[in-house]
């Protein structure tokens, strides 16, 4: 029992991550019928937003402190984050320290920029073009934003840790009636899937419940028509690419203490996330989200070594797997609207 | 000629004469000269010219002509490079049998593979292959290690004693084809010139070749014509009462049986492999190589191909003082302006060049490189001459 609670807690925040660039697919998709193959990169792009912000939080000068000295005597130099200089030295250190979740508000109006920017710059020529070309642009964009961090951040991996506050781990097990260290789950993991809760919640609500939302949702169904009763859809459907790419951005900069920013974890993501969508059914966002955090735990739960041992190497293949037998028995997905990319 | 006629046949034997003459039109500088690092004519990448130009005139024969893009290619030139391996490391190190077994084995698992991706189309094909592709990459990564050799991938090593190959104790055996090396060379030198002429480029060129003359003979098939059919509107194909299902498996596995030759050739010329020639990445290179090229025509793939692996192996050798010497006659401040403008883009950049390339291409140039060059010519030709070009290259490739 508690091995089953570990996994499932383990599958949730890839599942999370899944969901929400999953999220992002499917909305581009359903609103703009375009397929973005550039959807991994902007996941990246938000992780790098975390470590651009995080640097720039940490800058620092050098000043020399007269009381101490090093090891040959003379008076000490050390590094002063100008953090520490505009809010004094106490409350500097928790702003440095919690650079990633105040990097949200940072990348906020970048990703949302970038979204803009591309879908003006590049998508909007490719509406009337076959899907093919679409992927095939939104690829060689992917290669591009990969190449430019590639070229100002290097190839490795880059560190960027959680808050002080959120480093150790939770005991699942002692809130649940079992023996303590049992269930170990990290905390940040666990902000991780509250935010992506709030997020893909935030998204739902904002299509459900605004006006804005409603035209869009319309715009979904029944473009042409909305296009005829005089409202300018395709403004609508810019911003709403927008905010797909800031939820890959957000989804990002969450992930960036997860597992350390490289150049390529967006590609990593993006394969898989088309397999998401893909199960959860093209152009439906519940889909979407549900079949992220299925195969997410699936995932874990086919790496138990139990599991491993009696199939091994199911673990490498679960997605795919499934993704094949979901494909060729409910051909839409697990929840695909009839009419929606048939074909 | 050989059944094939007119521009087909002046296609055909500009690609012969390319392929054959190679390592002497790829090497048209001096060796000491400045302009050395541009030539091109050296075995190694030759090879990879050819090899890749199978790989993509193959790709291009279900791309091209029937629209599927398929996103796992890279899987049956895995699984036929794995098989030539095993023939060379067991059976002989002739390179005959290798390749026919890697033709095999990739024919069979594209079986598979095509017929049940088939079930579906488009964008859903797409992911599909890929899927079966990533699958394939990571059991040859993990589990299947006895067979693969996993992470580290297979060589022929010392202890290989084929059946049918007389390889000595100790003694780390060659490919051959019927005794001739691979790797044999012989070395011309005229004046400053160097040319490389290698046993194992012509061998990869010939069979090049037979792909190509294969392909054109195909494209220009009541078989080629289903298959343009089928990627023009299935949907009226199927009312008239064709079921165009066998049709587009048929060219599923024979793309996929091209991939399995390209292995296997691959695998002749350089006796190793590892699982990351399955990767994704690697299925889409092919893609990039024919769309560059320019998908659904003949010549697009071979150029495609060419224009990417020179690209990647020229782009990638330039670094930052070859950009001092070549920007060195501009004034000092101009020229450091002008490397640290070109620096991002080559040497360890090459990507991001090769995606900008390829950007530009999908965005301005639909039809690839051949596209550009029609384009071109017309210019030159005229107006009028241009417009009588375009509707018979339309009617010619009503796949476009």
């Amino acid at each position: 029992m508690d091995q089953i609670i570990v996994q499932v807690l383990n599958g949730l925040d890839k599942g999370s991550a899944y969901a929400l660039i999953a999220l992002g697919l499917t909305l581009i998709f359903g609103t703009l019928g375009v397929v973005n193959f550039a959807h991994g990169a902007l996941f990246m792009l938000g992780a790098f937003c975390a470590v651009i912000f995080s640097r720039i939080l940490s800058l620092s000068h050098e000043i020399v402190d007269e009381t101490r000295t090093d090891f040959l005597g003379n008076p000490m130099k050390i590094d002063v984050p100008y953090m520490h200089d505009i809010f004094g030295p106490e409350l500097g250190a928790s702003i440095i320290d919690w650079a990633v979740p105040l990097s949200i508000l940072f990348s906020i109006p970048i990703m949302v920029g970038i979204g803009f920017a591309m879908e003006r710059g590049l998508i909007k020529h490719f509406y009337k073009r076959p899907h093919a070309d679409q992927i095939l642009v939104t690829f060689g964009l992917a290669i591009v934003l990969q190449e430019i961090i590639k070229a100002f951040f290097g190839a490795n991996p880059i560190q960027t840790p959680a808050p002080e506050a959120f480093t150790g781990s939770f005991d699942f097990g002692v809130l649940l009636g079992f023996d303590p260290l049992t269930i170990m789950y990290p905390y940040w993991r666990l902000v991780y899937f509250a935010f992506a809760a709030l997020i893909i919640g935030a998204v739902f609500a904002f299509l459900q419940f605004t006006t804005f939302g409603m035209v869009v949702r319309a715009g979904m169904a029944d473009r042409e028509t909305v296009g005829l009763l005089g409202i300018d859809i395709d403004r609508r459907f810019t911003l709403m690419f927008a905010i797909a790419a800031c939820v890959a951005g957000l989804a990002g900069v969450m992930y960036a203490p997860i597992v350390a920013p490289n150049y390529h974890m967006g590609m990593d993501f993006l394969v898989l996330s088309f397999v998401v969508v893909v199960v959860g059914g093209m152009g439906s966002l519940p889909g979407a989200v549900f079949a992220g955090f299925l195969l997410g735990i699936l995932e874990s739960f086919a790496s138990m070594p139990a599991v491993v041992q009696l199939l091994p190497g199911i673990n490498q293949i679960v997605i795919y797997l499934v993704a094949i037998i979901i494909l060729l028995t409910r051909p839409r997905g697990l929840m695909g609207r009839k009419g929606v990319m048939e074909e | 000629m050989l059944g094939i006629k007119g521009k087909d046949l002046s296609v055909f034997i500009l690609v012969a004469v390319l392929a054959l003459l190679a390592p002497f039109l790829l090497n048209p500088f001096p060796v000491d000269s400045a302009m050395a690092q541009f030539n091109a004519g050296y075995p190694d990448l030759m090879q990879r010219f050819v090899i890749f130009g199978i790989f993509a005139i193959g790709f291009n024969i279900l791309f091209g002509l029937t629209g599927y893009l398929s996103f796992g290619h890279a899987a049956f030139l895995g699984v036929g490079s794995y098989a030539a391996i095993w023939m060379m490391k067991l059976v002989s190190l002739n390179i005959v049998p290798g390749i026919i077994m890697a033709i095999v084995f990739a024919g069979l698992f594209s079986v598979l593979v095509g017929y049940i991706s088939l079930r579906r189309s488009g964008i859903y094909f797409s992911i599909l292959t890929l899927a079966f592709a990533q699958m394939s990459y990571a059991l040859a990564y993990s589990v299947l290690t006895p067979i693969t050799g996993g992470e580290t991938g297979l060589q022929i090593k010392p202890g290989d004693t084929p059946l049918l190959s007389n390889v000595a104790e100790g003694e780390i055996g060659r490919a051959n084809f019927f005794g001739l090396e691979m790797s044999d060379s012989s070395v011309i030198t005229l004046g400053g010139w160097e040319f490389t002429m290698n046993v194992g480029y012509y061998v990869c060129a010939v069979v090049m070749i037979a792909a190509f003359y294969l392909a054109i003979r195909i494209f220009r098939s009541p078989f080629g014509m289903m298959l343009r059919a089928v990627k023009s509107n299935q949907q009226r194909m199927n009312y008239t009462g064709l079921n165009s299902k066998p049709y587009t498996l048929a060219a599923f596995v024979i793309s996929g049986m091209y991939a399995g030759l390209a292995g296997g050739l691959m695998v002749a010329m350089d006796t190793q492999v590892g699982p990351e020639r399955m990767f994704w990445t690697a299925s889409g290179e092919v893609v990039l190589m024919t769309i560059l090229g320019g998908a659904g025509t003949l010549i697009g793939p071979v150029l495609g191909a060419g224009f990417i692996k020179y690209m990647e192996n020229i782009v990638s050798k330039i670094n930052s003082t070859v950009l001092h010497e070549w920007f060195a006659f501009l004034p000092d401040g101009m020229e450091d302006f002008l490397v640290t403008i070109f620096y991002p883009f080559v040497g360890k950049g090459w990507h991001l060049t090769l995606g900008l390339m390829f950007m530009a291409v999908v965005i301005f140039l639909p039809g690839g490189l051949v596209q550009g060059g029609q384009k071109i010519a017309a210019m030159f030709r005229g107006k009028k001459a241009a417009e009588k070009d375009g509707k018979t290259a339309n009617q010619q490739t009503p796949a476009e």
